[in-house]
């Protein structure tokens, strides 16, 4: 019996999933229902309801077994309100229940508004109206990059289509011992993106994770893996400046990126989900030998995140650039930052991470420099400057510089401000009222940041910022 | 309405200190004053107190423009109204670049209907209007995209300085100490740029130490600020005597110490 199509997307997966044949066959007349928590069945039924490969169902179960033997971590922010018997860790798509337009929070409306989203979007991204369906778009960049040799698709797809590539390079960079919650994404994925840029092919349109591929990858559990063959190029983008309402509480990602010689690669991610959300993300990146990795990472929403994007220079001329910033705001908690890890000698790293908080929010930097005995002629400099916009307001440092090598070039800062009575009386001085002379100064802050975003989510970004001075986004 | 500006008797403290001590000026449209004194003297008091400086708190007096009350007012407030304080130590904001920040100015004035219809400013006729402005004093061009003040010598604050006084064209402007730290060449030219400014319309107060940038921008009236009043007012010929004989000669003239520095 085949079980009812809601989507577009989930014909192409129900359709994949009857072609191949695999060690665990489904029973017939099997019905699966969504359910709360999660067991070792439920993993096994995730697997089968997709029609993995046996590998992949191994992989599954064994990180459910390290997952639950794996402590919760002590540090960083409050996890003590996390009830895992109380999320559900697989929906099938045409389960999903939707949200009435009705029950979408006033201020996420709002924001909507102020930001000019356009109403077809405002639906998708409250989780309220079907899939967003941009199909021109979609089949016009599909045919460009496939001319090109780029794959681009949703993980799931990704593996279903190209097994080989995907089972070559899937777990090596976040193995699922890594973290306890890097283990519950490797048992539980769904969805994310797939991207293999093959050699020396340069993609010069920032990739956005499209929402027929968005739909998939902003699932709570994603899995995204991207491969960068020799002298290769790309930029991707995902995430977006308007607040993404979920009724989801949790979400829990992996990011695996694999950049090789002489390829270079940018990460930009912009994430404001709604603050009632735990955001706990892995993400990790391995460089080769002359290899260049840029992670933009943009932090403003959700109740608690934990996100540190990682740069291990493995060879020879690697480099890493982090470039992050925060905004804390009322009962939010972002724990951000970033880790460089340099291997190999003559690597290069820079991490700039900026955070702001306001209104009793909460902004800390965490972030590891660590270079290895032999690394010599290693450069690195990390950059924390952290703006507080009130006194009720909280940032901290969280500094790990582990250097075992002499021969090498360190440098760290880290600064704390405040908006200065003088710089606030100057710009009043010019006619601007109170709010905008503080919002100026906070998106003066900020611009190092900015510039480095495509012109849409830098006029996003601004807008952003100015809602949250203003006080006016919840 | 005429734009007049009365200060009567105003006294102001900084820090618990009381710096002026009753101050009594009018200056009228189209008038050029020049407000000399030494060091301490209260020159940047009062200019921060007119201006609505929070750190300065106003004891006693009054000052009027146009007619109204301005004591009462925020910065932005009086900014509206058409005051403007070109400043002697400028700050730097980091991050804001000089035609951002004069964009925001020039939009902030419109949203509050001073200038019309209260839409902002197109980027096309903003960019015109900069560069003309800048052509007129004579500011390289690549300072529209620098950030506000960070990195700029003093003479390149002062001419930002005025060049943010051309964009919003205000109708009473205070130059605190314009001249200080400027070089012959970079006086001339910002002292161009205040002539062409200047006008029937607008009044202007030069606040200054030294009598040499009133060879270039020449006052009605001068006035020698001493101990947190003004003690003397005159023409430009009360400014020629103070370089000559210098600001002790003053000060015995009103009974006090002469301190042999100035």
């Amino acid at each position: 019996m085949r079980p009812k199509m809601a989507t577009g997307v989930d014909r192409a997966a129900v359709e994949g999933m009857g072609e191949y044949k695999y060690g665990f066959s489904q029973p017939e007349n099997y019905v699966f229902k969504s359910r709360k928590g999660l067991s070792r069945e439920i993993v096994q039924e995730i697997s089968w309801m997709k029609g993995e490969p046996e590998w992949m169902t191994k992989f599954r179960l064994k990180a459910y077994d390290h997952f639950i033997k794996r402590p919760m971590p002590t540090w960083g922010g409050d996890l003590s309100q996390l009830d895992f018997d109380e999320i559900y860790f697989y929906i099938k798509p045409s389960d999903k229940p939707t949200t009435s337009w009705e029950d979408v929070p006033d201020d996420i409306k709002r924001t909507f508004d102020r930001l000019g989203v356009p109403e077809a979007e405002r639906k998708f991204l409250a989780g309220s109206g079907a899939q967003y369906e941009s199909e021109v778009i979609y089949h016009h960049i599909q045919a460009s990059l496939t001319k090109q040799g780029v794959i681009f698709l949703s993980s799931d797809d990704g593996l279903r289509q190209h097994p080989d590539i995907f089972k070559k390079y899937f777990a090596t960079v976040v193995p699922p011992p890594d973290n306890k919650f890097a283990a519950l994404n490797s048992a539980v994925w769904s969805g994310g993106s797939f991207l293999y840029v093959p050699e020396g092919v340069h993609v010069e349109l920032p990739l956005q994770a499209y929402f027929r591929v968005n739909a998939q990858s902003m699932g709570q559990f994603e899995r995204t893996l991207i491969i960068l063959e020799k002298g290769a190029y790309a930029h991707y983008i995902e995430g977006c400046t308007a607040p993404i309402y979920s009724s989801d509480s949790f979400h829990s990602g992996v990011i695996e990126i694999v950049v090789k010689e002489g390829a270079r690669f940018r990460y930009t991610t912009i994430q404001n989900w709604s603050t009632n959300m735990y955001n706990l993300v892995t993400q990790r990146s391995v460089v080769s030998r002359d290899g260049m990795m840029e992670w933009v990472d943009a932090n403003l929403g959700s109740k608690l995140t934990m996100k540190y994007p990682s740069v291990y220079m493995m060879e020879p001329g690697a480099r890493g650039e982090i470039l992050s910033i925060a905004f804390a705001g009322k009962g939010q908690h972002q724990d951000a930052g970033g880790k460089v890890v340099h291997v190999a000698p003559h690597t290069r790293s820079k991490i700039t991470s900026k955070s702001i908080s306001k209104d009793g929010g909460r902004a800390s930097y965490r972030g590891l420099l660590k270079v290895y005995k032999g690394a010599e002629g290693a450069q690195s400099h990390v950059q924390c400057d952290a703006l507080l916009l009130d006194e009720h307001s909280r940032t901290d440092t969280y500094p790990y510089i582990e250097v075992d090598e002499d021969k090498v070039t360190i440098g760290h800062e880290a600064t704390v401000s405040k908006i200065g009575d003088e710089q606030l009386f100057y710009l009043m001085s010019r006619g601007l009222n109170e709010v905008d002379a503080r919002t100026m100064v906070v998106s003066g802050f900020i611009e190092p940041f900015v510039k480095e975003l495509p012109m849409e989510y830098a006029v996003e970004m601004n807008r952003l910022i100015q809602l949250q001075m203003e006080g006016s986004v919840g | 309405m005429a734009e007049t500006l009365e200060i009567r008797d105003l006294r102001v403290s900084v820090q618990d200190k009381e710096i002026l001590k009753g101050v009594t000026l009018t200056i009228r449209q189209g008038e050029i004053h020049a407000l000399m004194g030494p060091n301490g003297s209260g020159k940047s008091t009062l200019a921060y107190a007119l201006t609505g400086h929070p750190g300065y708190t106003v004891l006693g007096g009054e000052v009027t423009y146009q007619g109204r009350n301005i004591l009462d007012l925020p910065a932005d407030e009086r900014s509206k109204l058409g005051l403007f304080l070109a400043f002697q130590y400028p700050v730097t904001v980091p991050g804001v670049s000089v035609a951002n920040f004069m964009r925001t100015a020039i939009n902030a004035r419109r949203k509050s209907g001073g200038n019309g219809q209260g839409k902002p400013i197109s980027i096309p006729e903003f960019r015109k209007l900069l560069r003309e402005k800048m052509k007129m004093l004579n500011v390289d061009e690549a300072f529209a995209g620098r950030y506000l003040n960070e990195g700029f010598s003093g003479g390149e604050k002062k001419r930002v300085e005025i060049l943010q006084m051309a964009m919003l064209e205000p109708h009473m402007a205070i130059l605190d100490e314009t001249d200080s730290g400027l070089d012959i060449d970079a006086l001339k030219a910002v002292s161009e740029g205040v002539n062409r400014l200047a006008g029937p319309d607008v009044g202007i107060l030069l606040i200054t130490h030294y009598q040499r940038l009133l060879d270039y921008i020449k006052p009605q009236f001068v006035h020698v600020l001493l101990s947190g009043r003004i003690v003397e007012s005159g023409g430009p010929e009360l400014a020629l005597e103070l370089e000559a004989k210098g600001y002790d000669f003053i000060r015995v003239r009103h009974g006090e110490t002469p301190t042999g520095k100035d």
